[in-house]
């Protein structure tokens, strides 16, 4: 599947993945974050259950501390 | 477009900023300086020496609430808006009450799960409004790295989005005014943008 990861196109060998897939291939480990899809905010105990296909929107943001 | 107009323009506005420490008080600087109608300010610290590094704030403020100085402080300016203040620890249960009305609301905290906190409870529980955040501008240089994206038309977020505060890697206050500065120019260039105009 295509999909655009972070506004940038990504392409994976699987069909469809979850977020958790996602964060595991991608080693997106840090856990400050928040995961939008197509706009959306995902629950943190959703990212199991929540699937990424074709043409997804796909953000993971990374909150640093810090002010 | 003049600056009177600009003026006029952003003071049917209201803005919330969520922290009053080194994010919180130099962005709200910036919008009154701007001309912003309203800010609504949140937070339960207190001003300290080891603050002065990079917040605005003086001295002769230490111990005292840090929204009671910044109201002192964004008032001597006099550009004539209205600055309420909290002196609250946010919660998800009370973030939609502080800053309902209010236009865009910026995320200034220091703690990451805060800023988490922020996001997911403005995501959630105030759809549609607009949340500037703010991630990563520990240390100093790297004026290149620090950028601003716009995730959609709810998120926006500002900084290096890499590095986090340590010992090794402190908040000065270059960095820390760059993003809450730049955090303020998002604020203004989407209320200026903005078509209704309301506040």
């Amino acid at each position: 599947m295509k999909i655009i990861l972070n506004n940038r196109p990504e392409e994976f060998h699987a069909d469809t993945h979850t977020v958790d897939d996602l964060l595991r291939v991608r080693n997106m480990t840090f856990r400050m974050r928040i995961v939008k899809i197509n706009g959306v905010l995902i629950d943190r105990d959703k990212y199991a259950s929540t699937y990424i296909s074709e043409g997804d929107d796909v953000q993971v943001i990374y909150l640093m501390s810090g002010g | 477009m003049l600056f009177g107009e600009i003026k006029k323009r952003l003071s049917s506005f209201r803005v919330g900023i969520a922290g009053a420490g080194g994010l919180g008080s130099n962005c709200a600087q910036a919008l009154v300086r701007s001309g912003v109608g309203t800010l609504v300010i949140a937070d339960f610290d207190i001003v300290e020496e080891r603050n002065l590094n990079r917040q605005f704030f003086f001295l002769d403020q230490t111990g005292m609430k840090k929204v009671d100085a910044l109201k002192v402080n964004l008032d001597r300016i006099g550009s004539g808006s209205v600055i309420i203040v909290h002196d609250v620890t946010l919660t998800r249960e009370i973030i939609p009450g502080i800053f309902a009305g209010c236009d865009v609301i910026v995320e200034a905290f220091d703690r990451s799960d805060m800023k988490l906190l922020l996001i997911e409870t403005v995501t959630r529980e105030m759809p549609g409004i607009p949340v500037v955040a703010a991630s990563g501008l520990a240390g100093w240089g790297g004026n290149e790295t620090i950028t601003s994206r716009k995730i959609d038309k709810t998120l926006y977020v500002v900084g290096d989005e890499s590095n986090e505060v340590s010992d090794e890697l402190p908040p000065l206050a270059p960095r820390v005014g760059i993003v809450a500065c730049m955090e303020a120019n998002l604020v203004l260039e989407i209320l200026l943008n903005s078509k209704n105009g309301q506040g």
